[in-house]
């Protein structure tokens, strides 16, 4: 478990690095917290030529709350994005989902548009930049920038928009509209494992507390992040009365999960009908302003 | 008085150096070593059809490669049969590198030697081997039907068959007025050190002598395998264990295909060389335990008391059987606990899969056997409607009849005979402590409130302390240190500590000045081994006999010294003196310059032995006839059989109704090892061994495909609990001491681990009413349980959907 030889850029600057990364086009990756990348290159399931480490890049260590959004530099770890209190203000889902990303340690080098790029079906990030509809910023070496919204970002199980020579510089959680909860929960063996299924709700309510809009990511149910509407099945209810296990059982009949070492497909075709209508229930509770949306337990 | 370090829970002396990074392990050995790294086969079984390395030879930095064609001697041939056995009638064990056919994925194909690691990587990746695929045998159903062979010459996929039996059991079962049959399934889970193998060999050619360094659990016999293998003379040989990061039985599988290839490759290339296992060698290369099916008839009156056991079991052994048939041994053996079978009559088929082997792990078969006998006492309890508890109170041995016979052969080819111990004292400190009285009406407030909780327990008797025999060697120096030297090894468990207790307490000295070294045969050359939870009984026992005997010695020349008779005499806080009158004293240490007499001084301590001091004596030689200079001694202890531990385990958990996921609430320990020699020290085992219950019972499995591909040969699939999944446990000690060892103590390694599946397996069954027959159980399998339960069929029952994949595709 020793990656093969590969050359190691270090760009002190975001010019340098866009220029290395053009340099070395498809035979070079990106370093950010290699928390999953150093694992990939120990077992030697990929063996790139050159490595471009963005570690000395600190223009992209920054979490910016703007008015309708939190945007997230590309060297901001998990634990910055976490620990952020204005971005917790604004988006409390952002906290919730992270506090479930591997344990501390992880967290302290992993970084939130690393998770992104990475493309896990099962890590939380991409399933909260689904659900929030927000978007990731690529540039490349000439000026050239794309702005990928995430149903365009996430192509597969570990494949996103990203092209060679790009690097991602910030990701883009939009805030949701005025009236809106949110909860997290997910189902893993152990505590900070990849869930067997996980999943971030939003609910908004009307001024009579009645439900408008329902919308649920999911990790581990599909090879991509997962987002659902099921608005349908609770539209027009009271928060404190509404029908959540008819959302619930609503997601099980959309998703299409498969089964693994670690569970059968009904199993989580089931999690997901309870695990859905428990977060919708707090989501509700979070957007009438009378229950958190169950923060990470650390 | 020196206070009495016996019993007491001092802090561990190796945990200053351990913790701070200080400790010494395989990898940190030889900076300068060329490095190893092995071409792996990735099929379960095939032959090879060539090795082509032309692609790799331009490598900058590779050193050497070699293949099975490279051997020769006794390198050549198959691995040792470690422990034979007259019912093991067809024992396989693998070649160092795959002669022509290999039986497992990760088996060792070809050895690379580079500059580094990451060279020797690079190497193996361009080493191409072709393969004929063969049909791969995977799981007990496939190896049972001997469609397909793991070894050509052995038709039916059988290792060994062993039939044990006391009484008729057939017949007291018809006879009974009760009746159950069960089918019992326990998968594999694997040793799992922190730590991996590893081995560093030095060959010096001018003095044609070995020293060897491994992450082994056993330094001494290691040597002698060695010695044999690469036939050298055994004087030329030396094997030093340094820190080792565990081993939980692992290690003690010797000499692996590596720890005989490294040292021969060193010799031929006159070169230092280095192995270090990774993580995946070690899922796939090393061992693993447990995997066993039971099927258990017996029979039974109406208070639950056993007539008759019959016990047939199922060992899926791997691909091969280097630690012979030891497992199932010990299951055959100890599945009877702390329980009168009636008549018992066990048989077990050892049998042959294209995995990888099998060896002990912490707990040794122990675990399945207690896990058969356990859910056997729920399911009579409940078939009765009688208290769990109480049907094994009325099965258990009871104190009176201790020394217990039970007309059976152990696994030390001994008697099975239970030394000592109080089962009924030990269920009645449990109860108190778990609160079992009270549960019923605290899991009916729960089940009122929505919440699923139950509650099991499970006991155990373990046999500890096997033989043939450890040794101690002693020595007082002159400036009055003591150090210790025992030849098993030490892989964290404290040896440090508990050895220097036992020599302090001996000898009356201050246990700061005292040191312990293990596994090292250039300080100490016989012994066996650290495993079977024996280290404390063996070594310490031979610990404390040479200490006394170095005691002894000190009295008589100090007695001498002294002008005082030996029995008026104590050693206290490192100095020999006159009982009631501390200022006749003299200190050890100058007890030991006299203890040696000398020619030449090199300080004033040493100047008092030489032959014009004032104590010498001209009347007689300066070395008796029966003596021998300096003050030191050796000792063994060898003990006529095992002593037997025991402990009784509960735990409380709870099941989410919806999401069926398993938490652990309490986890409550009575633990009976005899004399407790640190407190600390035996608590850390339990809790270590408890932990491993855990993630057998809840986490751990090695999942192989229908081809024999290990789908979690990493920490990211195979899933060892965290401490965040490890309730806080609570241990009760009882203390029966031993009458076969001068410390009164029993051993108190594997024990934590023993019941952890059956005491869970019990709890989760409480909790949710239909029989528990599988462990492992994940939320998933939880879940699907339920949902066959609702349907009306009994989960125990086994689908036949459910039978491994090779089985269901010849069905
Ligand atoms: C034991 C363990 C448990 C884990 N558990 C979880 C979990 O429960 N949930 C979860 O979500 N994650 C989990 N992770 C993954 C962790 O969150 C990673 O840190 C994250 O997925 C990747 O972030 P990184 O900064 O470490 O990226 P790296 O490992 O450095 O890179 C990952 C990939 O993204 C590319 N990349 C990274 N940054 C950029 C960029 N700015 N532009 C272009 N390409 C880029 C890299 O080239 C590489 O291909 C776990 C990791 C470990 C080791």
């Amino acid at each position: 478990m020793k990656p093969a030889s590969f050359v190691y850029h270090r760009p002190t600057d975001l010019g340098d690095a866009l220029a290395a990364l053009a340099e070395v086009g498809h035979d070079g990756k990106v370093l950010a917290g290699g928390q999953s990348l150093v694992p990939v290159l120990t077992m030697r399931l990929a063996a790139p030529g050159h490595l471009v480490d963005i570690n000395r890049l600190a223009e992209l260590r920054h979490v910016t709350v703007t008015g309708d959004a939190v945007r997230v530099g590309a060297l901001a770890r998990h634990t910055d994005l976490e620990r952020d209190e204005p971005a917790y203000a604004v988006l409390p889902l952002l906290r919730r989902a992270t506090a479930h990303v591997a344990h501390r340690t992880i967290r302290n080098r992993g970084t939130t548009v690393g998770s992104l790029v990475h493309a896990d079906p099962a890590a939380e990030l991409p399933a909260v930049l689904a659900v929030l509809a927000g978007e990731v910023e690529l540039v490349r070496a000439g000026g050239g920038r794309r702005l990928v919204p995430a149903g365009e970002f996430f192509l597969g199980p570990l494949e996103s928009a990203v092209r060679p020579g790009e690097l991602a510089v910030s990701a883009t959680f939009p805030v949701p509209p005025a009236g809106t909860g949110s909860a997290w929960l997910e189902l893993s063996r152990r505590r900070g494992d990849y869930a067997l299924v996980g999943v971030g709700v939003l609910v908004t309510l009307d001024a009579e507390q009645r439900v408008t809009r329902v919308r649920a990511g999911y990790v581990s149910v599909g090879p991509t992040p997962i987002v659902l509407d099921l608005t349908d099945a609770v539209a027009g209810q009271r928060y404190d009365e509404a029908a959540w296990a008819a959302a619930g059982a609503l997601a099980a009949t959309l998703v299409h999960p498969e089964e693994d070492i670690h569970a059968t497909a009904a199993y989580r075709r089931h999690l997901v009908a309870v695990l859905t209508s428990r977060a919708a229930q707090r989501a509700g509770a979070d957007a009438a302003g009378t229950g958190a949306g169950t923060e990470g337990a650390e | 008085m020196t206070t009495k370090l016996f019993g007491e829970p001092i802090p561990r002396r190796e945990d200053p150096r351990l913790v701070s990074g200080a400790g010494r392990y395989l990898d940190d050995l030889g900076p300068d070593a060329l490095a190893v790294a092995f071409v792996r086969s990735p099929h379960a079984h095939a032959r090879i059809i060539d090795i082509d390395v032309t692609d790799a030879l331009d490598v900058d930095g590779l050193v050497a490669i070699y293949t099975y064609e490279d051997l020769a001697g006794r390198v050549a041939e198959p691995l040792p049969v470690l422990i034979p056995h007259p019912a093991l009638h067809a024992p396989r064990t693998a070649h160092p590198l795959a002669n022509g056919v290999v039986r497992h994925v990760g088996e060792a194909v070809a050895m690379v030697v580079a500059t580094d690691r990451y060279v020797a990587e690079d190497v193996c990746d361009r080493i191409r081997v072709g393969y004929r695929p063969l049909p791969a045998v995977v799981g007990i159903d496939a190896a049972c039907a001997a469609t397909h062979r793991v070894h050509e010459d052995v038709p039916d996929n059988t290792a060994a068959r062993l039939v044990q039996e006391v009484g008729d059991a057939p017949a007291a079962i018809a006879a009974a007025p009760y009746r159950l049959e069960l089918e019992l399934e326990i998968e594999r889970s694997a040793s799992m050190p922190m730590e991996g193998r590893g081995v560093y060999a030095r060959w010096d050619a001018a003095d044609r002598s070995l020293r060897v360094y491994s992450s082994t659990q056993t330094s001494t016999s290691l040597r002698f395998a060695l010695a044999t293998k690469l036939e050298l003379p055994v004087d030329r040989v030396e094997v030093v264990t340094p820190d080792v990061g565990g081993g939980f039985g692992v290690k003690i599988v010797h000499p692996w295909p590596e720890e005989v290839l490294v040292p021969w490759a060193a010799i031929r290339l006159g070169r230092e060389l280095r192995w270090t296992e990774d993580r995946r060698e070690h899922f796939v290369a090393s061992a693993h335990e447990r995997g066993q099916r039971h099927r258990v008839r017996v029979g039974f009156d109406a208070d639950g008391r056993l007539r008759g056991l019959d016990v047939t079991f199922w060992h899926d052994n791997g691909a091969y059987t280097p630690y012979g048939i030891i497992v199932p041994v010990i299951t055959a053996t100890q599945l009877l606990g702390p329980y009168r079978p009636g008549a018992y009559r066990v048989e077990f088929a050892s049998l042959y899969t294209n995995t990888v082997q099998v060896t002990p792990y912490r707990g040794a078969g122990r675990p399945q056997g207690v896990y058969a006998m356990e859910r056997t006492m729920d399911a009579i309890a409940q078939q009765l409607g009688i208290d769990r508890a109480t049907v094994r109170e009325r099965n258990f041995i009871q104190p009176e009849q201790m020394p217990y016979d039970h007309g059976m052969i152990f696994q030390d080819g001994r008697p099975l005979i239970y030394d000592s111990g109080d089962y009924p004292a030990a269920m009645a400190m449990l109860k108190e402590l778990v609160g079992w009285d009270d549960f019923a009406a605290y899991r009916e407030r729960a089940r009122a409130a929505g919440r699923r909780v139950g509650i099991g327990l499970a006991c155990y008797v373990e046999g500890t302390g096997v033989g043939p025999y450890e040794g101690a060697h002693v020595r007082v120096e002159t400036t009055g240190q003591v150090v210790v030297a025992t030849g098993l090894t030490s892989q964290g468990q404290g040896h440090e500590t508990v050895f220097a207790q036992v020599a302090a307490d001996a000898l009356g000295v201050p246990i700061d000045d005292v040191t312990v070294v293990t596994g090292d045969t250039r300080r100490f050359k016989y012994a066996v081994g650290t495993f079977a939870s024996r280290a404390a009984v063996m070594s310490g026992s031979a610990v404390a006999l040479a200490a006394g005997k170095v005691r002894d010695k000190a009295v008589r020349i100090a007695a001498e010294a002294l002008e005082a008779d030996p029995g008026d005499l104590e050693i206290v806080d490192g100095a020999v003196q006159v009982k009631g009158d501390p200022a006749a004293r003299i200190a050890l240490g100058t007890v030991a310059a006299l203890a040696n007499p000398l020619r030449y001084s090199f300080d004033a301590q040493t100047a008092l032995a030489t032959q014009f001091a004032k104590a010498a004596r001209v009347d007689r030689p300066p070395v008796a006839d029966d003596d021998e200079p300096g003050l030191e001694a050796t000792d063994y202890y060898s003990p006529i059989r095992s002593t037997f531990a025991y402990g009784m385990h509960a735990a409380i958990v709870e099941t989410d109704p919806e999401t069926a996921d398993i938490r652990v609430l309490r986890y409550c320990v009575v633990h009976d090892c005899g004399n407790l020699i640190n407190p600390r020290i035996v608590a850390g085992q339990v809790h270590g061994g408890v932990a491993q219950g855990i993630g057998g019972a809840l986490y751990e499995r090695l999942a192989y495909d229908r081809d024999g591909q290990l789908l979690n040969a990493s920490f990211m699939d195979f899933l060892m609990p965290y401490a965040s999944e490890v309730p806080a446990i609570e241990i009760a000690h009882l203390q029966t001491p031993s009458p076969l060892n001068p410390l009164g103590v029993k051993g108190a390694g594997e024990a934590g681990v023993i019941p952890g599946s059956a005491v869970l397996a019990s709890a989760i069954e409480d909790a949710e009413g239909f029989r528990i027959s599988r462990m492992p159980i994940s939320p998933s399998e939880l879940w699907e349980l339920r949902q066959r339960h609702a349907t009306g069929a009994s989960p125990a029952d086994r689908d036949p959907a459910d039978r491994d994949p090779v089985d269901r595709e010849g069905s």
